[in-house]
């Protein structure tokens, strides 16, 4: 079964210094050699800032709008995710609970994969 | 068993084989829906055959027989699912060893079940509702009453949980040993919820919801035994024996409230005490003992006094001190706070109800103004008593409780002052 952790934080009040980058990192680097290394990994990104984002929407007139940011503001902020094909529940909340996006302040949501039928 | 038993003794039979029957066919068909399904059809061919055949020497293989080969040809008529459940089972089957066949050849499986139906990805009020209809068996118009709830709120909670379960894909499977600490406090804590509705509803006269406290009592046997080394599985169900024992004695004819020191001991039930102190034992040996085994130690030392004036009150307080560090909550607080007037006497216990004036998780409750109210009235400080009384009344939900502060009320309003009795009225524990 897949299922995608969101990871999600509220991004640092300050830009935190070199060092911190370099040991937030470096717990990353761990995890995703075990995701690697158990075989359950289909895919990981992170994302950059939600001052980098653009919101897209095609009204029913066919307009197409354009608008700079998230179409949410919220204090917590999608930072990255990973997709993990794992045989159940349990196994993703242990997965998720060992990632990083996990910890300090951080939260990840587990949403199971919806599958379709082939046609 | 024999072919005499009546008809009416077959529901019984369901009522017990149920939650095994239910939790064997999950194990083996990886869906509880269908688990459910067939479940009710082997029970409805049951009530058929049985009061005509007689009931079989063996009712839960027979059960469990009839449950399978309906399931088998559900699943052949539905190939899609039938392949979807056919992975499951495989996975399942790779996992783990089946669970031990115990008698009447049907493997016990409630365990899995018990960590399922109390998953933490479970909402809390959805865990209780799944758990009574799984493994309590009962109706969902049952469970509805059970809560004070519509058949609807509580149809949707369990087909919501069931529908995450099965989406998510919750596993039916018991924790390892090292997810123990994690996982088994939400499964007694799903008993624990069983048991307390069932122990404030005990004064009114629902069956059906008084029934809640021989029913939380039967599941809490049924994970003791399957987990027997986990403490606190035994705490809870010498908390629940200690309480449960009281109860002939809890409530006069007319439903009001008898207090601890005002109640007939001799209507306390022996073999749920002298069971209760002995698991209470068991309990608290080795090393750091857990909540329940604290309140159960408590319970233990209200029953094993003669009267209110005899018991230990020392060692009670104590108790409550480990207790507020082990579990700690503003409810032990208050409840520690009265032990200590007991120790004390009132004037003592009064600076420590001050101190939680205010904490926001007793704001709304009838707890503290009427355990104030009590203290203030054994003070003979009648007007501040009164108008505790008043607070309290303003906020308590139960009717027997209501007649109980009104009457206090009155007591300490009335011209002529009366000598002052001690208790109060607290949580399950001191009641």
């Amino acid at each position: 079964m897949k299922y995608l952790l969101l990871i999600y934080g509220a991004p640092p009040a300050e830009p935190p210094t070199p060092e911190a980058i370099e040991a937030e990192m470096n717990t990353y680097w761990d995890y995703e050699k075990a995701v690697a290394e158990a075989g359950v990994k289909l895919g990981s990104e992170a994302l950059q800032g939600t001052e980098t984002a653009t919101t897209v929407e095609v009204r029913a007139d066919g307009e197409r709008v354009v608008t700079d940011g998230p179409f949410a503001e919220t204090r917590e902020i999608l930072g990255g995710y990973y997709l993990l094909d794992v045989p159940d529940l349990d196994a993703a909340l242990d997965w998720a609970a060992r990632c990083p996006g996990s910890h300090n302040g951080n939260r990840i949501e587990v949403r199971p994969i919806q599958e379709f039928e082939a046609p | 068993m024999s072919d005499g038993r009546a008809a009416g003794s077959v529901e019984a039979v369901f009522r017990e084989e149920r939650g095994r029957l239910l939790a064997a066919l999950v194990r083996q068909f990886g869906d509880l829906d269908l688990a459910e399904e067939v479940a009710s059809d082997a029970v409805t061919a049951a009530l058929e055959r049985w009061p005509v055949d007689g009931v079989p020497a063996r009712p839960g293989a027979w059960l469990l027989t009839t449950a399978r080969r309906r399931a088998v040809d559900v699943l052949r008529r539905d190939r899609a699912y039938a392949a979807r459940l056919a992975v499951l089972a495989a996975e399942a089957d790779r996992a783990e060893p089946p669970g031990p066949a115990v008698d009447d050849d049907v493997p016990d499986e409630r365990l899995r079940l018990f960590f399922t139906c109390c998953h933490p990805a479970l909402a809390p009020p959805d865990r209780v509702a799944l758990t009574l209809r799984c493994l309590a068996g009962l109706s969902t118009p049952e469970v509805a009453r059970a809560f004070l709830q519509p058949t609807a709120t509580a149809a949707q909670r369990i087909v919501r949980a069931k529908k995450k379960i099965r989406a998510a894909r919750i596993p039916f499977r018991v924790p390892q040993a090292h997810e123990l600490p994690d996982r088994l406090p939400g499964v007694l804590g799903v008993l624990y919820v069983i048991f307390t509705e069932g122990y404030a509803a005990s004064t009114g006269d629902d069956l059906v919801r008084a029934d809640l406290c021989a029913e939380a009592i039967r599941l809490t046997r049924i994970l003791r035994r399957l987990l027997p080394r986990e403490r606190e599985a035994a705490g809870l169900l010498a908390l629940m024996l200690l309480i449960d024992a009281r109860r002939a004695a809890r409530t006069g004819p007319d439903g009001t409230p008898v207090l601890l020191e005002h109640q007939d001991r001799a209507l306390w039930d022996p073999v749920a005490i002298a069971e209760g102190r002995s698991l209470v034992v068991e309990a608290l040996t080795g090393g750091t003992p857990g909540g329940y085994a604290l309140q159960a130690a408590i319970a233990a030392c209200h029953v094993e006094a003669a009267d209110v004036a005899t018991t230990d009150w020392p060692q009670v307080v104590a108790l409550y001190d480990v207790l507020a560090r082990v579990a700690p909550s503003p409810l032990v607080e208050l409840n520690r706070a009265v032990a200590v007037a007991m120790r004390d006497g009132p004037a003592a216990g009064l600076p420590l109800l001050d101190a939680l004036e205010g904490d926001r998780r007793l704001r709304g409750h009838h707890l503290l103004p009427a355990a104030r109210a009590d203290l203030l009235r054994r003070l003979d400080r009648r007007a501040e008593a009164a108008q505790a009384y008043r607070a309290a009344l303003e906020l308590v939900g139960n009717e027997p409780e209501r007649r109980y502060l009104r009457r206090r009320l009155a007591e300490v309003s009335s011209p002529t002052p009366r000598p002052a009795a001690g208790g109060s009225s607290a949580a399950p524990g001191a009641g």
